[in-house]
């Protein structure tokens, strides 16, 4: 698993990449209470905001941390935010991304490092 | 402001222990949530009971120099549009300065204590109200700061809680007491600011921390941060001033003539005679351009304060503002409160509000949600 400045995580899964919000940035927004999702297919580029979601405290973007195409998007978190805060890292990821080369994440921060971003 | 140095209540510390989140509010470093987070918070208070640190909120008593009550009553009348002189020893009531142009300076808590009024006013306003008494009320009214910290006791099981400590039970909604404790003396009002029966009660600076440790020791009891304190009052349909309220809005257009008594009203003994009548009064009469709504959201998107309302949902003017909004835990669904023309007032009313560029819809409700345990 990756990590992003913006506290977004990214695990590779072959061809795509599946992203979502780290515990600690779940922690931060407090209590999600809803979550708008961009469309399948889309086109995006690194950068942008793709995702709203609003916590009881304010309403935040979460961006694309990659160019690609979104060719899924997590549908139980529209029902059920409170995923977010649940589960940030396993059954509440937000998207997966069709990019050309999944090596493009290697460059990003490793657990260690992100440890220490936040430290 | 930033440059400021936060001042801090005396629980302070005890906020650390529990495990808050401090961030700074109205000068004070306040505690917004604790570890359980705000929906829980919230949650919890309208089952149990919820103990809130409101110590940064001024607390001031309006003293005659005559000892007759009556004397202070009569100089307050001339600085808000309430009935004071026939709030009866030992009841509280809602009120508000008022400022020349019609709009509010502050909302405010008044108690008829026997010998002298006792205020408690918004922690942001709290100087500058002291300054205003001080200005406006005749030299032999004295206007006193009081030191105390305050708690907000509140939910259905605040009675319960707040009985072995001080004998709470013969107390109605809106009366005032002053009781004996081993904290010593506690001023206590039956009211709060969540919807939900309770207790507002300030406590001498010695005696609050064991107080609230004795309150959180009882099982129905748990500490609640400010972020539960907005979501409550906002799905109680309560005004948060600086935000539903403020200078330019007056008492007509927020929909709280309920708090303006008869006697102060056109055709009363003691009609006008406080600051902005003029306005005030001509709009008792021939109404508001705007009104105060509760607003619901039909989809799961809170509107946020600043959000514009439209009548239609694809062109038109503007016709409204929403000045708070949030997600209510116990509507579970989000919820709103703002500004719209009056002839969109009505209860039932469909209203669009931008979010994000998409006109998304939103309604006046019929019967907005309350909690009613209060203890008439």
């Amino acid at each position: 698993m990756r990590f992003t400045e913006d506290h977004e995580w990214l695990r590779a899964e072959g061809e795509i990449v599946v992203v979502g919000i780290t515990e600690y940035a779940a922690e931060q927004l407090g209590d999600v209470v809803f979550v708008e999702l961009p469309e399948v297919e889309t086109q995006v580029a690194k950068g942008d905001e793709i995702v709203v979601i609003e916590s009881v405290k304010a309403a935040s973007d979460i961006v694309a941390p990659i160019d690609g195409e979104i060719v899924e998007v997590n549908e139980a978190l529209v029902d059920k935010p409170g995923l977010v805060n649940e589960d940030p890292t396993g059954g509440a990821w937000f998207f997966k991304i069709k990019v050309e080369d999944t090596s493009e994440i290697d460059d990003l921060m490793d657990e260690d490092a992100y440890k220490d971003f936040i430290a | 402001m930033a440059e400021q140095e936060l001042r801090t209540t005396v629980l302070h510390a005890l906020h650390l222990e529990l495990g808050a989140r401090m961030v700074p509010f109205a000068g004070y470093e306040m505690p917004v949530q604790y570890p359980t987070g705000v929906m829980a918070e919230h949650l919890h208070t309208r089952a149990k009971a919820g103990l809130f640190d409101v110590s940064h909120m001024g607390q001031i008593a309006l003293r005659p120099a005559s000892g007759d009550v009556t004397d202070a009553a009569r100089a307050l009348e001339a600085l808000v549009p309430q009935d004071i002189l026939g709030l009866a020893e030992g009841r509280q009531r809602y009120g508000l300065f008022t400022n020349d142009a019609g709009g509010i300076l502050d909302d405010l808590m008044i108690a008829n204590r026997g010998d002298h009024l006792f205020l408690v006013v918004n922690a942001a306003c709290k100087a500058a109200d002291a300054a205003h008494l001080r200005a406006h009320l005749p030299d032999d009214i004295v206007v006193e700061e009081i030191p105390r910290a305050l708690l907000a006791l509140q939910g259905p099981g605040s009675e319960a809680a707040l009985s072995p400590i001080a004998d709470v039970k013969q107390m109605r909604f809106m009366d005032v007491a002053v009781l004996p404790s081993v904290f010593g003396d506690l001023w206590i009002s039956r009211s709060g600011y969540t919807g939900e029966d309770g207790f507002e009660i300030s406590v001498e600076a010695y005696g609050a921390e064991p107080l609230a440790r004795a309150l959180l020791a009882s099982d129905e009891v748990e500490p609640i941060g400010l972020g539960a304190r907005d979501s409550l009052r906002l799905e109680a349909g309560l005004c948060l001033y600086g935000s539903d309220i403020d200078l330019e809005t007056s008492p007509v257009e927020a929909r709280l003539l309920w708090a303006i008594q008869k006697v102060r009203r056109p055709g009363g003994d003691r009609a006008g005679g406080f600051p902005g009548a003029e306005r005030i009064l001509g709009e008792i009469v021939d109404g508001a351009p705007r009104a105060r709504v509760e607003l619901y959201p039909e989809g799961r998107a809170p509107m946020r304060p600043g959000t514009l309302l439209f009548a239609d949902p694809s062109d038109g003017e503007v016709a409204g503002r929403v000045t708070s909004g949030a997600f209510g835990p116990t509507l579970g669904a989000p919820v709103s409160m703002g500004y719209v023309r009056s002839d969109l007032a009505k209860p039932g009313t469909r209203l669009f509000g931008d979010v994000r560029g998409k006109r998304l819809p939103v309604v006046v409700p019929e019967t907005p949600f309350r909690p009613g345990t209060y203890k008439r």
